[in-house]
């Protein structure tokens, strides 16, 4: 029984990833109509920031925190203005492949120069160390990753539903060119919601740095499980992200203990079932 | 207009002959494939490495002031034995590749093996661990060189048990080479009296081990043996630190270790694990001379891993064998007992042997990784623990289940 409280927790914490990751994907997806592909290399690249910052400028993972959002921001946003816009109105199926394009390009251009094994980047001394709930011992990290992605997600999801530039957000979406008429600058507005998808995909980046190796494909590998949970979940569901995202991530872990050799397919398998039962995914609206 | 075309078809097959018939005496043209995972987590350990590996053997042989013509190609098996075996029959029935070289990932390995063999061509495989290859899956085209899940078991797993680590619990990657690892480690720990109370096989490519990790721990073995690699290796040695693994009296045995994963963990994280390898670049100026070379070339300045070096050590010692054939005869069988029938010799891995069943036979050092503050370079990081010699190391020819013994 304690093993088994111990593996619900470890869910959580890769379910922490998933949910932030999905979460940016449905943001994109919501606001912009676009199944972000790049994603998972933005996310790589996060990490990869961090991995400069300290290194290279010494600057310490707090500040990589808010900094390599922004920066990698940014990046998303010139993206967005040269390439992306572009496909607006058109099938899903071209900003699918030109990011997926993009992500391709991004990795070849990191593992040229970094090989695959990755760098090392250190737990921060504040957060190091552990203690003992009795069924298992918590990494002090792992249990700062659960609460802080919580915190992240709540607060996107309140941006988003709740507030007056979220609302603008929503409307634009259902029809710009009336919110264009009410003086909203529409295309700035879209940009900066790309940039915030793309920002919360670096987050996850920094987040996951000291935990896993900083490596070219980290995205790569996660990227079609964060798929799987942004279908599952509903594309372009906030709230559905967030909490399928933390679902999946706890039935994952009690795979990897009930029988391991699944557990890197039970995702896939869930989707499946529920394509089946329930096209729009678990929280998602029919078109 | 019909007329000189006969006569063009009479000439050019006359004179295919003629080229033929020269070939056949003394054909010195060489293709070498360097086949390997360019991209994935075995990359850094193998992939591109390996390709510049061969080139430099190829350059080092000085064949080509002999007038051989010596070509070389890469091939991504993205640790995929259907596109592994797919590029294997494509060199060999398009591009007329003579050998094939490197091949990490025993999956993928052990099903190029048999392409090589129904080819007839030349298999020097230098990134594999699987014992099979020189075992039950043996083949007169092949030829293991550098480690194999035998020689670490036997080394690093049996240094283990005898410094009173007795039970065990493995993490397995899930494919046929974590398979032969777990299989001969357990052999090995049971014939030195210790037991082994459990085991998860985890799929390969893992990010995330914790929960493993937690079963392992829970499991009160003594030693967590890790029967994985590369990345997954790295992922596992980085993540057992931050459960506190080691603080808990549990040993990890890292059964599998290249300087690239080291590189990767930090020493901070991996200082005092206890590994083999039967290369490290700082054993002595020969093996200093070549990685110096080898790292000017790399783009981030690498020093070559024991695969690497497999790969030139096995490239060397072909060519040696055509050379003294005087000429590519084109068929595997006949330059592999050639290569046999020479005593090995190299800068990298000193003098060795390639026994009947296809197994080299050279030292093997057990290493510890160093503290932070004893490293003195970039690249720095073992410190040497003791040498077992390669009959002790490597299967005995009495133990071999290899078919080709029978004869």
């Amino acid at each position: 029984m304690q093993a088994l409280y111990a593996q619900l927790l470890v869910g959580l914490i890769n379910g922490s990833f998933y949910a932030l990751l999905s979460l940016g994907l449905a943001v994109i997806f919501g606001m912009l109509n676009i199944i972000n592909f790049a994603h998972g290399a933005l996310y790589m690249m996060g990490a990869f920031v961090a991995y400069f910052l300290l290194n290279l400028g010494g600057i310490n993972y707090w500040w990589a925190l808010l900094l390599a959002p922004i920066i990698v921001g940014i990046f998303g946003m010139i993206l967005e203005r040269t390439m992306l816009q572009w496909l607006t109105g058109l099938d899903h199926l071209y900003g699918l492949l030109l990011t997926f394009g993009i992500a391709l390009i991004v990795q070849g251009v990191f593992q040229n120069y970094f090989g695959s094994s990755g760098l090392p980047y250190a737990i921060p001394d504040q957060l190091k160390g552990g203690m003992n709930l009795g069924f298992m011992f918590l990494p002090i990290y792992r249990g700062w990753v659960v609460i802080f992605s919580l915190v992240v997600c709540i607060a996107t999801w309140f941006l988003i539903e709740k507030t007056r530039l979220g609302a603008y957000l929503r409307a634009a979406t259902e029809n710009p060119t009336l919110v264009r008429a009410f003086g909203v600058n529409v295309p700035r507005m879209i940009t900066l919601t790309y940039g915030l998808g793309v920002g919360l995909a670096a987050l996850a980046g920094v987040l996951s740095a000291p935990i896993n190796q900083v490596r070219p494909l980290m995205g790569a590998d996660l990227i079609i499980v964060v798929f799987a949970v942004v279908v599952i979940g509903g594309m372009g569901s906030i709230m559905g992200s967030i909490i399928t995202g933390f679902a999946l991530g706890v039935i994952e872990g009690l795979t990897k203990y009930f029988y391991p050799e699944a557990s890197n397919t039970v995702v896939f398998v869930l989707m499946v079932l529920v394509l089946l039962v329930k096209p729009t995914g678990l929280t998602g609206r029919a078109a | 207009m019909k007329t000189t075309s006969i006569a063009s078809l009479l000439l050019s097959t006359a004179l295919s002959f003629a080229v033929t018939g020269v070939a056949s005496a003394q054909d010195k043209t060489v293709k070498i494939g360097a086949l390997s995972d360019q991209s994935g987590l075995y990359a850094d350990l193998g992939g591109p490495g390996s390709t510049l590996a061969a080139q430099m053997a190829v350059e080092d042989s000085g064949l080509a002031a002999k007038g051989w013509k010596i070509d070389i190609i890469s091939g991504d098996h993205q640790n995929k034995p259907d596109i592994g075996t797919a590029i294997a029959r494509q060199w060999f029935d398009v591009d007329k590749v003579d050998i094939i070289v490197d091949v990490p990932n025993s999956g993928v390995a052990l099903a190029v093996n048999n392409v090589v063999k129904e080819k007839n061509g030349v298999y020097i495989n230098s990134g594999a661990a699987t014992s099979d290859l020189t075992n039950a899956q043996c083949s007169p085209n092949t030829v293991h060189w550098t480690y194999d899940t035998y020689m670490l078991a036997h080394t690093t797993g049996q240094a283990l048990v005898k410094a009173g680590g007795d039970s065990w619990f493995f993490l397995t990657a899930d494919y046929a080479f974590g398979a032969a690892l777990e299989r001969d480690t357990s052999a090995v720990v049971t014939a030195n009296g210790g037991k082994v109370i459990g085991g998860v096989k985890h799929p390969l490519n893992t990010p995330d081990f914790s929960s493993f990790l937690l079963q392992a721990q829970s499991s009160k073995a003594k030693i967590i043996g890790l029967a994985n690699a590369g990345g997954d290796t790295t992922n596992t040695i980085k993540q057992a630190a931050e459960f506190g693994i080691g603080k808990g009296g549990q040993k990890l045995a890292a059964l599998l270790l290249f300087l690239t994963d080291v590189k990767a963990i930090g020493l901070e994280t991996a200082q005092g694990l206890n590994f083999t390898e039967t290369f490290y670049w700082d054993m002595n100026d020969q093996t200093r001379a070549f990685s110096k070379r080898f790292g000017e070339k790399m783009k981030n300045g690498a020093m070559p891993t024991m695969v690497q070096a497999g790969v030139y050590a096995g490239v060397r010692h072909y060519l040696k064998a055509l050379d003294a054939l005087g000429g590519n005869p084109h068929d595997g069988v006949k330059v592999v007992e050639k290569m046999k029938s020479m005593p090995t010799e190299d800068e990298l891995f000193g003098k060795g042997e390639i026994q009947p069943n296809g197994r080299t036979i050279h030292n093997a050092y057990l290493f510890e990784v160093k503290k932070p503050s004893e490293s003195k370079g970039p690249w720095d990081f073992y410190k040497l623990v003791g040498t077992v010699p390669g009959d002790q190391a490597f299967t005995p020819l009495s133990e071999s289940k290899c078919a080709l013994l029978k004869k």
